[in-house]
């Protein structure tokens, strides 16, 4: 019987790849094992195997094809004696022509990627045209009407170039290895791999080997390292291949990097940035998928950045590496393939701790950061259908954190809605309850609701991980509950 | 039983010490003279310290060097100002070998704003960057690694300089300890592992912590090379540490020295003493100290009199004195202190 050879994912993130080059072509032979396609992403290559026995009977997606969805059928292997043409593109349930569309923003639908991995929430909301800016800030004050929200970080007539989240860090890092030489990342796979999540990716090729540095997989030694490096006087990039490992470094991230200014009287300080991605990715279980921005949000000395879109993502990491204080800086898996628009340029930074009012409105303040920005921009698209117009607050920085922000929407619509995946216990959310309350407590009309990942080790079911983690309807529900309606 | 056969080994051990010293030149007359003063100025200060402990003017932790003066003053003698040092939280004697001023390191020890850290690092915490001087670190372990970062940054910087990582036998127990080994034996590090091994990791004796009590071999699977040193020996320490500094300095990364000391006073003020007999410290003390063994050279071989002697010792009681006026006298931080230093 004929089968379909579909396209894999190669992460648990990966919504769609290219089919760089067919192997095999109509009417060879193969066997299970051999390799059929080469198939890339933005983050990895990967061989196709066949995985059963008899001839190539057809080629449904051609090589140099971009943008093939997961769990598009892009081939079929026949059985002796069998025509191509019986291939049952209709037979295997699961994928379903549309998939084939590659322009599709990227957005597979549910029913047609069975067995593939569950995706979180995506910035581009539905009817937006992919790859773009779609989650721009100016795009949802558009959309909505509204008013241009905070003016924009650069100059105006400053060339916009559209670009991944991924892309923007590495141009980030680049650029200010570029500009200064004591700059240097370390970290496992940053170098020869080009980064576990390539985030690093050409680093080596520019930088060599003295500057972009694999280490064993050590973080506490090599995070130890790069504090010692820093208090020397280098200015170290330590990426974490994610921030679930940093646990194991947090002695010097914390007593090491964080204390030292102060311990020193100010003598020696720590210029450092720890950076990799944070939070839950999808579908890898509890000990790969937890948010530590409220942990190293609640130390001083640390400054902690979370951005959201990739403009923010670059202009904040080249701020950090600047910094001449230790930066946590908290990427996201799930955001590493979004694109956005970034202005173009080497001068262009973001600065830390300055919140960014992303969209305009005046019946309550939803205030998030990071991948929680998906959440929030796509709640206040739904609640606009319903004439509740929300403002939202990008926080961007987690500490030093630009409360004032935050105090100047709640003051004019007198309601707050907080939007984080981790934990509410002592999470981000709940500190900025705590200073609305300190700040701002007779312009509140309505307790401050959060919404935030549940008090739950995250799980690997994809129905129970989509229930851990915090949803648009939960913060339309809570808006509407602020907003007593 | 158990704990006095134990103690018989510890002292078999000491006996040992004295057999496995390396090969020397002596010192000269002025390298005596000038070991004998920076030693005595330890010591002097170390028992300043004690004393004003006592006295409610130092708080929290205080661990005291006295019986271990010889590591640190050799290793100085063996390297140059430029390269860096690092340590653990029994700091005050490796400060003042690199020539940090004793007011300031008593100043931050009484918690004073003329200390080096402005009363903000305690007797664990202090650093100077002019000396070269990278702490004072209160996590075991922790200065290891950081050291290791310090000869990274020798390494990138082309500067010739190396780097010390000084900790003892408890800390060598630290799984980062081997992190470190491991990429600083890779990356060909310049850097020399000082494990100060005085016997105690608080009141753990290194038979009852460490399955290879041989220190020197902790890097044999990364191989490091190690000496064992004696190290109540000054001249021991020296001739080892400019060993170890040409080793590092040749670009054949790290080494390890294993220094065999020992401490006379408890872990911190606060010790017990139940873990070792009276006799064993006096043992150490009549037998091998570091201060009486250059003393004793410098009346027998290089004919200073006990006049000469004296006038040095005075001399160390003055700064020291000085020392503790001023960190009695120096008033404490500004209390808007509370807010600086936390970011630039």
């Amino acid at each position: 019987m004929a089968t379909n050879v579909l396209m894999p994912a190669l992460s648990p993130t990966m919504e769609q790849g290219k089919l760089s080059k067919w192997v095999k072509k109509v009417g060879d032979q193969v066997k299970s094992g051999d390799v059929l396609a080469e198939i890339e992403t933005d983050k990895a290559t990967m061989e196709v195997e066949a995985v059963d026995e008899g001839t190539l009977g057809a080629i449904l997606v051609e090589e140099g094809t971009d943008n093939v969805a997961v769990n598009t059928p892009i081939g079929v292997i026949v059985a002796e004696g069998e025509a191509a043409d019986a291939a049952p593109a209709g037979a295997a349930p699961a994928p379903k022509a549309e998939a084939s569309a590659p322009a599709a923003g990227g957005s597979v639908p549910e029913g047609a990627k069975p067995g593939a991995p569950d995706l979180q929430e995506k910035p581009k909301a539905p009817g937006q045209p992919g790859p773009g800016p779609t989650a721009d800030a100016a795009d949802h004050a558009l959309k909505g009407g509204a008013p241009e929200p905070d003016a924009p970080d650069v100059p105006a007539g400053t060339k916009m170039v559209t670009m991944t989240v991924r892309e923007a860090l590495r141009d980030a890092m680049a650029e200010e290895m570029r500009r200064e030489p004591k700059v240097f990342v370390m970290g496992e796979e940053v170098a020869e791999y080009q980064g576990a999540y390539k985030v690093t990716q050409g680093l080596l090729q520019e930088f060599g080997a003295k500057r972009v540095i694999d280490t064993p997989i050590t973080e506490h030694g090599f995070a130890g390292i790069c504090v010692g490096a820093s208090m020397s006087g280098l200015k170290p990039i330590v990426e974490f291949m994610t921030f679930n490992f940093a646990m194991q470094a947090i002695d010097h991230i914390i007593n090491s990097a964080a204390k030292t200014l102060y311990m020193s009287g100010g003598q020696m300080g720590s210029p450092i940035v720890f950076r990799g991605p944070n939070g839950a990715a999808a579908r890898v279980g509890a000990q790969h998928s937890q948010d530590y921005t409220a942990w190293y949000s609640s130390v001083p000395g640390l400054k902690v950045v979370a951005p959201y879109s990739a403009a923010d993502a670059k202009g904040l990491l080249k701020s950090a590496i600047r910094d001449p204080n230790p930066v946590v800086f908290l990427e996201n898996e799930i955001l590493y393939g979004q694109s956005f628009e970034v202005p173009e340029g080497d001068d262009i930074l973001v600065p830390i701790g300055k919140a960014k009012v992303a969209r305009r409105g005046k019946d309550v303040t939803i205030v998030s950061w990071s991948i929680g920005m998906t959440y929030a921009l796509k709640a206040a698209d739904e609640l606009a259908k319903e004439g509740i117009e929300a403002e939202v607050v990008d926080l961007r920085t987690i500490r030093p954190m630009d409360i004032d922000t935050v105090v100047r929407s709640v003051k004019k619509t007198n309601r707050c809605v907080t939007v984080e995946e981790g934990w509410a216990q002592s999470g981000v959310g709940a500190e900025i309850a705590a200073r609305l309350m300190e700040l701002a407590f007779d312009d509140l009309d309505a307790p401050v609701l959060r919404v935030s990942g549940k008090d739950v080790p995250m799980p690997y079911a994809a129905n129970l991980e989509k229930l851990a983690l915090p949803t648009v309807a939960d913060v339309v529900a809570a808006v509407k509950a602020v907003t007593y309606r | 039983m158990a704990v006095a056969a134990e103690l018989s080994r510890a002292e078999d051990d000491a006996h040992d010490v004295s057999g496995q010293r390396n090969h020397f030149a002596a010192f000269t007359k002025g390298e005596e003279m000038d070991s004998y003063y920076d030693m005595l100025l330890i010591r002097r200060f170390e028992e300043k310290a004690g004393q004003m402990y006592g006295m409610g003017l130092i708080g929290g932790f205080c661990h005291l060097y006295i019986g271990q003066e010889a590591v640190v003053v050799g290793m100085k003698m063996a390297t140059t100002p430029k390269d860096k040092v690092i340590t653990g939280y029994r700091d005050h004697g490796h400060m003042l070998a690199c020539g940090m001023d004793p007011k300031g390191v008593m100043a931050e020890l009484t918690g004073r704003r003329g200390g080096y850290s402005r009363g903000k690092g305690g007797s664990m915490h202090m650093f100077s960057k002019e000396k070269n001087f990278y702490g004072g670190h209160g996590i075991v372990g922790a200065q290891v690694s950081l050291g290791t970062g310090l000869a990274f940054a020798s390494q990138y910087d082309g500067d010739g300089s190396i780097a010390m990582a000084y900790f003892g036998d408890g800390a060598a127990n630290q799984g980062q300890v081997y992190e470190s080994f491991n990429m600083a034996e890779l990356w060909k590090l310049p850097i020399i592992y000082v494990i100060e091994n005085n016997r105690y990791a608080m009141g753990t004796s290194v038979t009852r912590s460490s399955a290879q009590t041989d220190f020197s071999k902790r890097g044999v699977s990364f191989a490091i090379p190690g000496m064992q040193v004696d190290g109540m020996d000054v001249r021991a320490v020296k001739a080892a540490g400019e060993e170890a500094a040409e080793h590092c300095r040749s670009g054949k990364g790290p080494m390890i020295l294993e220094m065999q000391t020992y401490r006379y006073r408890g872990h911190s003020m606060s010790d017990p003493a139940k873990y070792r007999t009276r006799e064993e410290v006096q043992k150490m003390r009549d037998q091998q100290d570091p201060i009486e063994q250059v003393r004793s050279r410098l009346v027998k071989e290089h004919g200073v009199t006990e006049d000469d002697l004296k006038a040095v010792d005075a001399k160390i009681r003055a700064v020291v004195a000085e020392a503790a006026d001023f960190a009695q006298a120096d008033p404490e931080p500004d209390p808007s202190e509370l807010w600086t230093d936390i970011t630039l």
